[in-house]
Formats: structure tokens, C-alpha cells, sequence
């Protein structure tokens, strides 16, 4: 492994790592697409910035950029409030405006620069290492990775210092501001980070894939646990992984690293969807038939408990009487009288089920009658 | 002088150019279809699938190709279209399945599957000798290089589109609007809404090609968007999309050809979403303009009768109603008025106020029978 | 085609308008109704009434299909209801759509004849007089053409009724039509209530107003999600039913445990 395969990875774990953590402040808040309508419009920011300053390395860019990001969900707010269009309208009509006007920005006037569409769309992970950052004729190391490196120490901070205020307002905000904690202000400095993580990671990955790299991981976590700090953990470790995999995988088909690192973090959320222990959708399967079979037999118990001693009781009870009311099918229903048997739940008597104490027991459990 | 001409006249060359002419048309055809399909997916408030389903496209078309190797814009479309289908499923199961919101699931889908499209794309590029320069038109779009059969495929893909929304246009009125009433009445609901969705899908595959998986999406949002601000009714509102989305395709394709290095795709989008912007302002009725200068009428008025009442009320406790009272008097009796002065002046052009002296300001007497009867209408009203 | 349908012989007066026996609804594994027996004869108007989250709502759309059946069946004029679907109407809740929807009065109500106009062809002259009839009837003929976002909620929910009344259905099910309506529209409401009572359609009505049951209803089903009476309104509209239906807190069923907890 070479010198610059080694920075590559150490960025693209950087940058994973970066977008991860305030990933899952917004896929709590149900805003993951606002990911997407922030980095296609901090291009904006980008070019705009350039024009003014003729410098592609200026940190006013970042400051433009990220300007750009909260300034576009600042602009959705609005436009949702003035009620004429509904929220997804509105995210769907603002940054593919701002996104569009940058476009047409580069094609007419930047075209001999080095911002491209292609880098807009991915990144440029593979030359990172060769933006040096030097100090004094001292070589430190890539820019990029000390650019990010800064990014996640702000996202580390900023979410360690307002853990609990951040925890309080994403999930019961109006308590959050009952209790004077400002989540309106607490909301545009996440959208901040969001912003700033998004103009840092897009010379990296590109616009689209950051969304990718902020949605995923956290969402991974969410399935697997509903403990925030366990979340932020599994995010953040789930987006590292992904993060040195896709890098190989890119390696091997001499492909886009960041499209790979992105495909990587789709595949883990995959994974976690159809085979996550409790959450899964096999797991789900597998409970919903277990489920039925004792939703069955509680069925079948307060079924008969209810028709007990009543006049209707002689034709309540009947087996056939099962397939043709409850509708389940015949080969359902003597599965299901199999097994009360075989639980003792019931007693078959000339052809008519009655309840055993078990089964009367089983019944008054599943629905009691408060006093 | 001679230069200019000659521009105007290698304009003219260009607008007249058949080249140009199949670019306007398959554009304007592809606005069209998305702008009428956009306006369905605006009242069912699926906006941003749009946006999943276009950047999902990305993998089905690179997949395609590697497939059958061809370029041929109908196996491309198809594979798109397949891609944009997956991605719905997808965007639905997990909605369904677990405690993610559709945010979310759109924002995953949205942006994995471009990922892998990404991937598969520079995958191909680097293949020896494959024929595939030009699939990464297909991110921006590229309407310069729509070839007749490109516009063959966008007039029969949105006529029979179009046609289905024509035929079942009650059906999808109807369950966009009630679903569960129409479930009641016995319409196969989820068919129906199926069915919707596949023609949206479609309608975003057929536009991939010219204005790019990046920017489709707006071409289904912002047309509707547009359409929304202008009428009450849906047939209305369908045929305006339609007609904004075909204005906007036209426009843009002339632009981009007239001028140099304009992207068409993104030029599309911004004439969209500029007319949907602009709507929003002006917008029959409900425009943000007006909405505005509702307001600004409103609080006027009421400044003005608040003056009027203002001014009886001191006249009748500082005796006489020639005595003349300050603009200070007046914002000590209503605090929150603005510009007093400046009413005061409309309000002596309506000969209702005078001044008295300067600076001081009185009722005439046809500003007397006014305020007076402000005063008692709002005493019926308690 | 219309002609084959069991619902045009004549219906016997003696079958129940609504059957339904051993109902069981579960969202997941949580019973929302548990084994519930109903039966509404025809030419009555019944009020289902309980606690909130008794399964009201529930119990209506469980009838209408609109929610899956876990268990049970459910008879409409002694068939399956998918055979007599064109007999049935419903109202449902006015907050259930998007009253910013762009469409007017007249259209909404137009929606209600929609399936009898069948497919690909559009509603014409008659379906429209028919329309304007059923408006006439709510007293909102002159709001024909307006905007349905410019109702108020108790005109919005005469709309509703409207729809409903031009399906010319013989059962109708309706989902809290008296909540946040105005007077007037209340009074309207149950004038049509009574006067379909009279032309001997069945009106099933999910209610909150224990207080206007005895006024405005005949026959009443009290429900938290097991059944507790149903019958006519004297007979089992008791103090001892209404304790056994609000008074003790209703226990859940056991197995409460959060999916994936």
C-alpha cells in the first residue's frame, strides 16, 4: 500500500465519519432530503464565491458554500410557509434552481477551470493527496484530510456540547422550547454543520453521494438501535467501514471511489434491512407467522369464553364453525385446533371444543375487564 | 454593423435549422409529459419521488449497456425505467417495514443507487474500445445530440402517457384526491395508484436523456408548481403543467442553442422553475404578492380609520373640532401606527383631515361624519 | 351489466342491512376490535358509540373493507359486501382529504357517480341535474361552482353528504359527521338522517355525543373494542352498558410489546 493510498483511505474515513454523525440528527428530524437540496446548492455558494475571489483554494468558498446550504433551507421555510406549496414542493423547486443556475455558471464561464460538472458529481478522492499542506516547506500532510479533520472535530464538538439540548429538540421540540432551549436556533446551527460537512465532503465525494454518505449510516443505526448514543457509534463505524471497503472495491474495478464508498454504505443498510436480528424484514416474517399462531390461539379462547354458556354456544364452538365464521381457512383452522389440543387449551367433546382452565385463563389474560 | 448582421443572420440560420427543430420538439414533448404526470405527483404529495426515481435511473441505464452493449435509446429507456421502478419499490418497503420516514427511504435510495450507477459508469468508461462515450450525457442531459429517433420515441412514449391520463382522468382524480371513498365505491385503488406511479416513472425516464438524472426531477415539480398558483381545477391545472413544461423545454432548447456553452438540460430546469417562482408572486388570487399587498391595503385601512378615530376622539375631549392635534397626540393614542404623516397627507387629499396649523391636524367635516360612523359600526359590532 | 347484480331483485325485508359476527381487527398484533357481533336491521338509524380509541372508526372500516380483517365476516344485506358494494355509501371524515385539493363543490359531488358512470366515459348532463339535486337537498345548491377550499368545515361535510346522497345507496356509513359543524349544518344533517330513515335506508353513524343519541338515533352499538350492547336505543342505551363501555379503563390486550423493543 502506497503513501497515497494510505491518505486516500484516512480521507475517505474522515469524510464518512464527518457526514455520519449530523446524518442522523436530520434523518431523526425527518429532513434526510434536505441533505440532498444542501449540497446541490452550496455549488452555488462555490461559484459564486470563485467569481468574486478568482481562487479555488480561498476559504471563502467554504464560507459562501455554506452560506448557500442554510440559506436553502431557509429559502424551503419559507416558501412552505407561505402555504402555496407543500414542503416536498418546495425542496423540489429550490435546488434544482440554485443547482441549475450553477451549472450554467461553469459551462459559459469556468469552463476552462478546473471545476467541471464530472468533479461536481465525483469528487475527486483519488487526487486529494496531491493538494499538499505545507507549513514552512514542512509537508503535513494532504490538505483535504486536515480540512476534514477540522470538519469532524467541529461536528464532534458541537454535537458533545449539546448532546442533551440537541437530544431534547429532536425528539419533543415544543418541550425543548417550553424549557427555553431555542430549537429554532439549535435547528439552523445543525443546518450549519450539515452545510459546512457538505462543502468539505463534496471536493471529496460530489454532491449527490454526500447525501449518501449522511443518510445511510445513519439509518443503519436507527434500525439496529433506539438508543442515541449507541446510534451515533453504530453510524459513525458503520460509515468508516464502508467507507475503507468501497475504497478497495473502487480499487479492484478501477472505478469511482466515491460512487463505491456510497454503493458500499447502500449494500450495509441492505444487509441490515433483511437480516437485522429483530428489525429485519426475515426477522419480521418470522415473528408474523409466530405471531399469528398465538394471536390464533388467544383468538380461539376468548372465541369460545365469549359464546360460553350462552344459548349460541352449541354453534360457537364447532370446529367446522372456525373455518366458516373466522375466517380462516380449514387447514389453518386445524392447525390451530391441533395445537390447543396439544396445549391443553381446550377439550374436544362430540365434536364440540370447550375450554380447559388453561384456556379460560389464557382468555380472561389476552382482554380483562378493568373494574 | 456588417458583423452584426451577419450574427442575426446565422441566428436566424440556427432557429431555422431542422437540427434545432427536432431539439425544440423532443424537448417541448418531454416538458409536456412531465409537467401534465408532475401535477399528479404534486396533489399526491409525492414530489421528491421524482427525485429518487431519476437518480435511480442512473444504474438501470449504465446496466442496460452493459447488457446489450448498444446505445439504442429505447433499451436504455427501458432500463431506466426498470432502475426508477426497483428504487420505488424499494422507497415503499422500507416506509412500510420499519420506523424510517419516506424522507429518509428517498434520500437512501436516491443517493446509493446513483452510487452505483457512478461506479458502473466510470466501470464502463475504462472498458478497451467499448463504444460508450456520450452515457455520461446522461447526468446533465444533452439535447444538442437528439437524433429523430429520440423524438419518435418521446411522441409515442408521451402520446400513449398522455392518452392513459386522458382514459382513466376521472379514476386518477379520484384517488388522488379520496383514495378511501373510492376503495368504498369498489375501484381498485392500489391498481389505479400503480399505475399512476408507473407513468410517472415514465415520464422521468423519457426525459433522462435531455435534461439529465440530476435535474429531471425538477421538471416534474416545477411545471405543477407553476400550474397550482393559476387555477382551481384540476383539468385546468393538468393542461397548464403540460403547457408550462412545453414552454419550458421549447424555451430552454433555444436558448442553449442560440448561446454558446448553455447546458440545455439545466436551462430547461431554470426557465421552469423561474415561471414556478414567478407564479408563487403572482399567481392568481393566492400569490405571495398579493397576498402582500392584501395585507399592506388591509393595514393601511385600518391606519387610516384609526387616524379618523383618533382625531374625533381627541376633538371631543380637548373641546372644539377646529382644534388641531399633533401626529405625536395620535401615536400616543394608538402606539403601533406607522407613518402617520404620510396617511395624513392621502387623508387631506380625500379632503377628510386639514391642517390646521403646522403640524397640527383636524377633521373637516366630511372626515367627522366618517369617523363617526367607524365609531358606531364598531360599537353594533360589540 | 348493472342488471346481473343481486342488489337490483328486490331485498327481502326481513335480512339484516349490516351482519357482522366474530369481527377481530389487529394493527400488527394489537386488537383494535375483538371478536365483535353486530347486527343492524334495515330502516334503522344506529350510532356507534364509544370511548376514544374503542375502534369506532375501525369497526366502520373493517365493515367497508377498507381495513384488513384479521377474523370474522361481514354480511351487507345477507351477501358479502363486494356483491352489494353499489348499495353502500359512505361519508367519511371531513379531515381525511386535502380540502386544498383544486376542485369544486360540484365535482366532489360528481365523485359520487363516478363508478356508476364506468369506466373512460365522463359524467354528463343527467349525472350533473342528479349532482345539483343532491346539493339542493344539503342547502348548498348556490355553492355549486365555489372552491372546496373556500368551505367552512360544516359546509365541507355537507359536501361530503351530498356525494354520498347522489350514490342513491340503500346503507350508509358515516364517520363523525357532527364534529366541528355548526348548527345549522347539524340540523341539516339530521334532517337527511331522518329523512332517509323514512324512505327506509339504514344509517350507521360513528358518534361522540353520548348526550344526542336518544334524540337523534333509534338503535345503538357501544363498543371498546370488544362489543358491549347493540340494540335499540331504549333497551341497551343503559347506564349500566355506558359504565361498561366508558366507566372501567378497558385492559389491553397482554401482548403489548413494541415490535423490535
Amino acid at each position: 500500500m502506497s503513501q497515497a493510498q494510505l491518505e486516500i483511505q484516512v480521507i475517505a474515513v474522515l469524510v464518512a465519519v464527518a457526514c455520519a454523525l449530523p446524518g442522523v440528527f436530520l434523518v431523526l428530524r425527518r429532513a434526510a432530503m434536505l441533505s440532498d437540496a444542501i449540497s446541490h446548492s452550496i455549488l452555488l455558494g462555490i461559484v459564486v464565491a470563485y467569481f468574486a475571489v478568482r481562487d479555488l483554494s480561498s476559504p471563502i468558498l467554504v464560507l459562501a458554500a455554506t452560506a448557500t446550504g442554510v440559506l436553502t433551507v431557509w429559502l424551503v421555510e419559507a416558501l412552505t410557509r407561505t402555504r402555496l406549496v407543500r414542503n416536498d414542493a418546495a425542496t423540489g423547486l429550490v435546488f434544482p434552481t440554485l443547482f441549475a443556475i450553477a451549472v450554467i455558471l461553469i459551462a459559459r464561464y469556468a469552463r476552462t477551470l478546473h471545476l467541471d460538472t464530472d468533479s461536481v458529481l465525483l469528487g475527486e478522492l483519488a487526487f486529494a493527496p496531491f493538494h499538499r499542506f505545507e507549513v514552512l516547506g514542512r509537508d503535513l500532510g494532504p490538505v483535504s484530510a486536515w480540512v476534514m479533520g477540522s470538519i469532524l472535530l467541529l461536528n464532534v464538538l458541537f454535537i458533545g456540547l449539546f448532546y442533551k439540548e440537541l437530544k431534547l429538540a429532536t425528539f419533543d421540540p415544543e418541550f425543548a422550547a417550553a424549557q427555553g432551549f431555542a430549537p429554532g436556533l439549535l435547528h439552523y446551527a445543525l443546518m450549519t454543520l450539515v452545510s459546512m460537512t457538505a462543502v468539505g465532503a463534496f471536493d471529496a465525494v460530489g454532491s449527490v453521494l454526500v447525501v449518501a454518505l449522511m443518510i445511510a449510516p445513519a439509518a443503519t443505526a436507527l434500525l439496529l438501535s433506539h438508543r442515541l448514543s449507541v446510534v451515533l457509534v453504530l453510524a459513525v463505524a458503520t460509515a468508516a467501514i464502508s467507507a475503507l471497503i468501497g475504497y478497495w472495491v473502487a480499487h479492484a474495478l478501477d472505478a469511482s471511489i466515491a460512487g463505491s464508498m456510497s454503493t458500499t454504505c447502500g449494500a450495509f443498510f441492505l444487509a441490515t434491512y433483511l437480516f437485522a436480528p429483530t428489525v429485519g424484514l426475515l426477522a419480521q416474517v418470522r415473528r408474523r407467522q409466530q405471531q399469528r399462531m398465538e394471536f390464533a390461539l388467544k383468538m380461539l379462547a376468548v372465541h369460545l369464553a365469549q359464546h360460553e354458556r350462552h344459548p349460541e354456544e352449541a354453534v360457537e364452538n364447532r370446529p367446522e364453525h372456525l373455518v366458516e365464521h373466522i375466517r380462516w381457512t380449514g387447514d389453518f383452522a386445524r392447525r390451530v385446533v391441533r395445537r390447543a389440543l396439544s396445549d391443553e387449551l381446550v377439550t374436544l367433546q362430540s365434536g364440540r371444543l370447550f375450554l380447559t382452565e388453561k384456556g379460560r385463563a389464557l382468555a380472561s389474560e389476552s382482554i380483562v375487564q378493568g373494574a | 454593423m456588417s458583423g452584426a448582421l451577419e450574427n442575426v443572420g446565422s441566428i436566424w440560420d440556427l432557429l431555422t435549422s431542422p437540427i434545432l427543430r427536432t431539439v425544440a420538439l423532443g424537448s417541448g414533448l418531454l416538458g409536456a409529459v412531465s409537467g401534465a404526470l408532475g401535477c399528479f405527483a404534486l396533489l399526491r404529495r409525492q414530489s421528491l419521488v421524482g427525485d429518487a426515481v431519476s437518480h435511480a435511473a442512473l444504474p438501470g441505464i449504465a446496466l442496460a449497456f452493459l447488457l446489450t452493449g448498444t446505445k439504442s435509446s429505447f433499451g436504455l429507456v427501458l432500463g431506466a425505467a426498470l432502475a426508477g421502478w426497483v428504487a420505488m419499490v424499494f422507497v415503499l418497503a422500507i416506509v412500510r417495514t420499519t420506523r424510517l420516514d419516506e424522507n429518509t427511504a428517498l434520500g437512501i435510495v436516491l443517493a446509493t443507487f446513483f452510487g452505483f450507477g457512478l461506479v458502473l459508469l466510470t466501470f464502463i468508461q475504462r472498458l478497451p474500445n467499448a463504444n460508450q462515450a456520450g452515457l455520461d450525457t446522461y447526468l446533465f442531459g444533452q439535447a444538442a445530440t437528439m437524433l429523430h429517433e429520440d423524438v419518435l420515441l418521446l411522441g409515442a412514449g408521451g402520446a400513449l402517457l398522455l392518452g392513459l391520463v386522458v382514459m382513466f382522468w376521472k379514476e386518477f382524480k379520484l384517488v388522488s384526491f379520496d383514495r378511501e371513498f373510492a376503495a368504498t365505491v369498489g375501484y381498485p385503488v392500489q391498481r389505479i395508484e400503480l399505475l399512476l406511479t408507473l407513468l410517472l416513472v415514465a415520464a422521468i425516464v423519457l426525459g433522462l436523456r435531455t435534461v439529465g438524472v440530476v435535474l429531471m426531477s425538477a421538471m416534474i415539480v416545477a411545471p405543477a408548481a407553476a400550474a397550482r398558483q393559476w387555477t382551481h381545477h384540476t383539468g385546468m391545472m393538468v393542461l397548464l403543467g403540460a403547457i408550462f413544461g412545453c414552454a419550458a423545454g421549447v424555451a430552454g432548447a433555444v436558448a442553449s442553442s442560440v448561446v454558446p456553452h448553455l447546458p440545455t438540460g439545466p436551462t430547461i430546469v431554470l426557465v421552469a422553475t423561474s415561471w414556478a417562482i414567478v407564479s408563487l408572486f403572482v399567481g392568481a388570487k393566492r400569490g405571495i404578492l398579493w397576498q402582500w399587498l392584501r395585507l399592506r391595503m388591509l393595514q393601511k385601512r385600518l391606519a387610516e380609520e384609526a387616524i379618523l378615530v383618533g382625531l374625533y376622539e381627541l376633538a371631543q375631549v380637548h373641546g372644539g373640532e377646529r382644534h388641531g392635534h399633533t401626529e405625536g397626540a395620535l401615536r400616543a393614542l394608538s402606539p403601533n401606527l406607522l407613518r402617520v404623516r404620510r396617511r395624513l397627507r392621502e387623508l387631506e387629499q380625500r379632503e377628510l383631515v386639514e391642517e390646521t396649523s403646522r403640524g397640527a391636524w383636524a377633521l373637516t367635516a366630511k372626515g367627522q361624519s366618517q369617523a363617526q360612523q367607524i365609531v358606531e359600526k364598531a360599537q353594533e359590532k360589540r | 351489466m348493472r342488471h346481473d347484480r343481486a342488489g337490483d331483485s328486490p331485498l327481502a325485508e326481513d335480512v339484516l342491512a349490516v351482519e357482522v359476527s366474530d369481527l377481530t381487527v389487529a394493527y400488527h398484533t394489537k386488537p383494535v376490535l375483538w371478536d365483535v357481533d353486530v347486527t343492524v336491521p334495515q330502516g334503522v338509524l344506529m350510532a356507534i358509540v364509544g370511548p376514544n380509541g374503542a375502534g369506532k372508526t375501525t369497526l366502520l372500516k373493517a365493515i367497508l373493507g377498507l381495513v384488513p380483517i384479521a377474523a370474522g365476516q361481514v354480511l351487507i344485506f345477507g351477501r358479502p359486501l363486494p356483491e352489494m358494494r353499489h348499495l353502500v355509501s359512505y361519508v367519511p371524515q371531513r379531515g381525511s382529504v386535502d380540502w386544498d385539493y383544486p376542485t369544486t363543490v360540484l365535482d366532489v359531488v360528481l365523485m359520487g357517480l363516478y363508478r356508476r358512470v364506468g369506466w373512460i366515459r365522463r359524467p354528463g348532463h343527467a349525472e350533473r341535474e342528479k349532482a345539483m339535486e343532491a346539493l339542493h337537498l344539503v342547502g348548498m345548491a348556490d355553492f355549486a361552482k365555489r372552491q372546496i377550499s373556500q368551505l367552512s368545515g360544516g359546509q365541507q361535510q355537507r359536501v361530503f353528504l351530498a356525494r354520498a346522497l347522489v350514490q342513491d345507496a340503500k346503507l350508509f356509513f358515516m364517520d363523525e359527521p357532527f364534529q366541528g359543524v355548526d348548527a345549522t349544518t347539524e340540523r341539516a344533517i339530521i334532517q337527511i338522517l331522518q329523512r332517509l330513515r323514512s324512505e327506509k335506508k339504514t344509517v350507521v353513524v360513528v358518534h361522540h355525543d353520548l348526550q344526542t343519541v336518544p334524540e337523534y338515533f333509534d338503535w345503538v352499538t357501544l363498543i371498546n373494542v370488544r362489543r358491549i350492547a347493540c340494540g335499540p336505543v331504549r333497551e341497551v342505551f343503559t347506564e349500566q352498558n355506558l359504565r361498561a363501555a366508558y366507566g372501567g379503563r378497558m385492559a389491553f390486550f397482554i401482548e403489548q410489546r413494541e415490535e423490535g423493543c
